[in-house]
């Protein structure tokens, strides 16, 4: 595999190897010395046509820990809206002998063209593009569910996973479902009808209305952040009456079973799609998920970019 | 002068004769081998009344790094046409008697084609206020097609009276059916696909509640409607409803959306970005069964030029459209012909004959008579070729069949008599 674009470009195998180097990598992190000298001497992109902080920082954590070369190109506001930017970039990139390129970018497909249109030769990695896809996140999410429900080891068969919230506009969910179902978790997504897309029904997934029926049954439910301006265009009437119908509150909290837990791939809308009280509460991965995604990400450049993970320790 | 002889031409693909061509009209249809005269050989080949397109866009004024009148009118012969109409949606806007008579005089100077400027029905093409579409018929150009292609007349009242006001000089209203609300950035067909690719999607209903909408206007006020590039299974049914209940209606479909489907879409090749955006195998299978019946009148390319840049660059923001002026009688005879639902003479109704009468073009599109107009396109049905994008006539290189084979080549057209095209070269 030379890069990763879509989460449904993973195998099985390919999912629980990508944890599995996670997991190995993570021993890092708990060193005082957190790094590995695995990527010396290699130049690691991170190209964000948008803002992110949390993922920009998380990627370059994750490259320095193995010793890569790491530019940051923050592209926003030099003219996405003309075309000839990305290219013009891409090119740039080239010549300077960038390995991997990380992209987030606001259009739908960008990194497929990064990819896929002769401009660069290295590897890429999308790091979120347009409503599309965000396979690192959906990664990480599964390393934390297979920490806390599956001991750490294998895959996800048979965790049932509810996730809540904007499907319709939502990397996360699109990667989440796809993931989660090639590793053998049972999705439920659950959203008001004008947020869910058309032919919902052919994702891998079962689809609801009623978050108080997908809750109870659930291992784990994932909140996704619902933006103020999908009220604005009349996707729902308030940010009350969304709340209430949607939201995840302590009641809705206890109606779970008590070993599940609550995911949330941020930054949240306190409030608005969780409550506080949620958010803090002991059953919340929210913080872990922050850790594991570097851990993730390392595992990700150290197998795009051509590392073993034979003669490691 | 001497006559020209296309020799042992097939009309219509039926027996071959020999068609005669003398001070710019057919003189006679003879038998095979007996006219006299300045010969072109052409055995076994397929005679065509020359090709009439009611939708390119010639990109001239504004954007001669695209398109000009004159590249434009040399893809169009070599297409086989003899006649296209040129969209109103250059810079400045095709909405004054100036810039019409301008393209119009730019196709006279090129010679290849008839250029019949299309004009805009707004100011600007800004859906507010109507241009003077009476200067605009009146003008040298006398224009009769009127449209605000690329956008939709969607103001209700506004598209009534420009239905209304044409009637006075027997123009016609071209509508670009799309609901601008239901459309707001759309990049693709809505459906599992759109939803997938997380691309927002451009709704079939969003064509044709305009469609519903404005056949019933039509109606209403007695006026004749034309829509531009149909593209779903819904707006066939529309409008076969429409056509059964006696409303003055026709419409075209664009060769790419008789052939290619949104599957496309998946590898976000913004070569495959057109509005309306490529459909499903569905919408296909009814599109082409529509032209077969006579719902759908005619095959309009909607030629749209984009230059390199523009198509070279993430899906979002890439430009709409794509070639079609050198392709299009080859994808119409793979569709139609070729698959048994139409014959040549159906295919020369829907690219000649009807085109023609729908643009009030009264000098095109009168077939391979005696008498008619010497405007003929020979086309050498039998052979297949591959599309190279570095071959096209168009200043831009934006075909979606780049690599595809297909059936038929045109070798020779004749434009007032004239050759403009021998041999499948310009001449």
């Amino acid at each position: 595999m030379k890069h990763l674009l879509s989460a449904g470009d993973l195998t099985r195998d390919d999912a629980v190897l990508i944890l599995d180097t996670a997991a190995e990598l993570a021993t890092v992190t708990d060193r005082s010395v957190k790094k590995l000298p695995t990527l010396r001497g290699r130049t690691v992109v991170n190209l964000f046509f948008e803002d992110s902080t949390r993922t920009r920082i998380s990627f370059e954590v994750a490259a320095k820990r193995l010793s890569a070369d790491v530019i940051n190109f923050a592209a926003k506001g030099s003219s996405v809206s003309k075309g000839e930017s990305l290219k013009d970039t891409a090119l740039t990139l080239e010549a300077i002998g960038a390995d991997a390129v990380i992209i987030r970018h606001g259009a739908s497909g960008a990194p497929h063209r990064l990819a896929n249109a002769g401009w660069i030769g290295g590897s890429v990695i999308n790091a979120g593009d347009g409503t599309h896809e965000h396979p690192t996140q959906a990664l990480l999410d599964a390393y934390t569910l297979r920490r806390h429900l599956r001991g750490g080891r294998g895959d996800l068969a048979g965790v049932r996973v509810t996730i809540v919230g904007d499907v319709l506009h939502s990397r996360v969910a699109r990667s989440n479902v796809l993931l989660l179902r090639t590793l053998g978790a049972h999705v439920t997504v659950v959203a008001p009808p004008t947020l869910l897309p058309l032919g919902i029904q052919t994702w891998p997934c079962d689809v609801s209305y009623d978050i108080d029926s997908a809750l109870p049954d659930a291992d784990a439910v994932m909140m996704l952040r619902v933006q103020g301006e999908r009220m604005r265009a009349a996707y729902f009437p308030s940010a009350n009456e969304y709340s209430r119908a949607y939201g995840l509150n302590s009641d809705r909290l206890h109606a779970m079973r008590p070993d599940s837990i609550v995911l949330h791939p941020g930054p949240m809308n306190r409030g608005m799609e969780i409550s506080a009280d949620v958010a803090d509460s002991g059953r919340s991965v929210i913080v872990e998920q922050v850790a594991n995604g570097v851990s993730v990400r390392m595992a990700v450049l150290y197998l795009l970019l051509g590392g073993n993970m034979k003669g490691q320790g | 002068m001497t006559a020209l002889v296309l020799r042992g031409v097939r009309p219509y693909g039926e027996d071959p004769v020999d068609l005669v061509i003398e001070g710019g009209v057919i003189s006679a249809i003879t038998r095979p081998g007996s006219a006299a005269g300045q010969v072109i050989d052409a055995t076994g080949l397929v005679a065509l009344p020359g090709l009439v397109d009611l939708h390119t866009h010639l990109r001239e004024p504004g954007r001669e790094d695209a398109e000009t009148v004159e590249t434009g009118s040399r893809a169009a012969a070599l297409g086989g046409f003899t006649c296209v109409h040129a969209m109103a949606n250059t810079d400045p806007v095709a909405d004054t008697a100036g810039v019409v008579e301008q393209v119009w005089r730019l196709g006279q100077k090129a010679g290849l084609v008839d250029v019949r400027p299309v004009g805009a029905v707004t100011t600007g093409l800004l859906g507010e206020q109507m241009a003077e579409l009476g200067a605009m018929a009146h003008s040298p150009a006398g224009v009769r097609v009127f449209s605000d292609d690329g956008k939709c007349v969607h103001d209700a009242v506004l598209m009534r009276r420009a239905l209304e006001y044409v009637k006075a000089f027997g123009g016609v209203i071209a509508q670009h059916a799309q609901e601008p609300r239901l459309t707001e950035n759309a990049q693709m067909n809505e459906g599992a696909l759109s939803g997938v690719l997380g691309l927002t999607g451009w709704p079939a209903v969003a064509e044709e509640a305009i469609i519903a909408r404005d056949v019933l206007l039509a109606e209403h006020v007695g006026s004749r409607l034309h829509v531009c590039h149909v593209s779903t299974a819904g707006s066939v049914e529309v409008i076969r409803w429409a056509k059964s209940r006696g409303i003055d209606v026709t419409a075209e479909v664009t060769p790419h959306h008789l052939i290619l489907t949104e599957d496309l879409v998946a590898g976000y090749d913004p070569i495959y970005k057109v509005n309306p955006p490529l459909r499903t195998h569905d919408d296909v299978a009814a599109l082409r069964m529509a032209v077969a019946d006579g719902t759908i009148d005619a095959i309009a390319t909607d030629h749209a030029p984009h230059p390199h840049e523009d198509k070279d660059c993430e899906w979002a923001a890439a430009a709409f459209g794509m070639l079609g002026l050198q392709t299009a009688l080859s994808v119409a005879q793979h569709t139609l012909v070729d698959s048994g639902l139409l014959d040549w003479r159906g295919l020369a109704d829907r690219m000649s004959v009807r085109p023609a009468r729908i643009g009030g073009v009264q000098t095109q599109g009168q077939g391979l008579e005696p008498g008619a107009p010497a405007h003929v396109c020979v086309v050498d049905a039998s052979t297949r070729w591959t599309v190279d994008p570095e071959a096209v006539a168009s200043k831009s290189r934006n075909t979606p069949y780049a690599s595809m084979e297909l059936p038929g080549s045109v070798r020779h057209v004749i434009f007032g008599g004239v050759p403009t095209v021998i041999d499948g070269a310009l001449a």
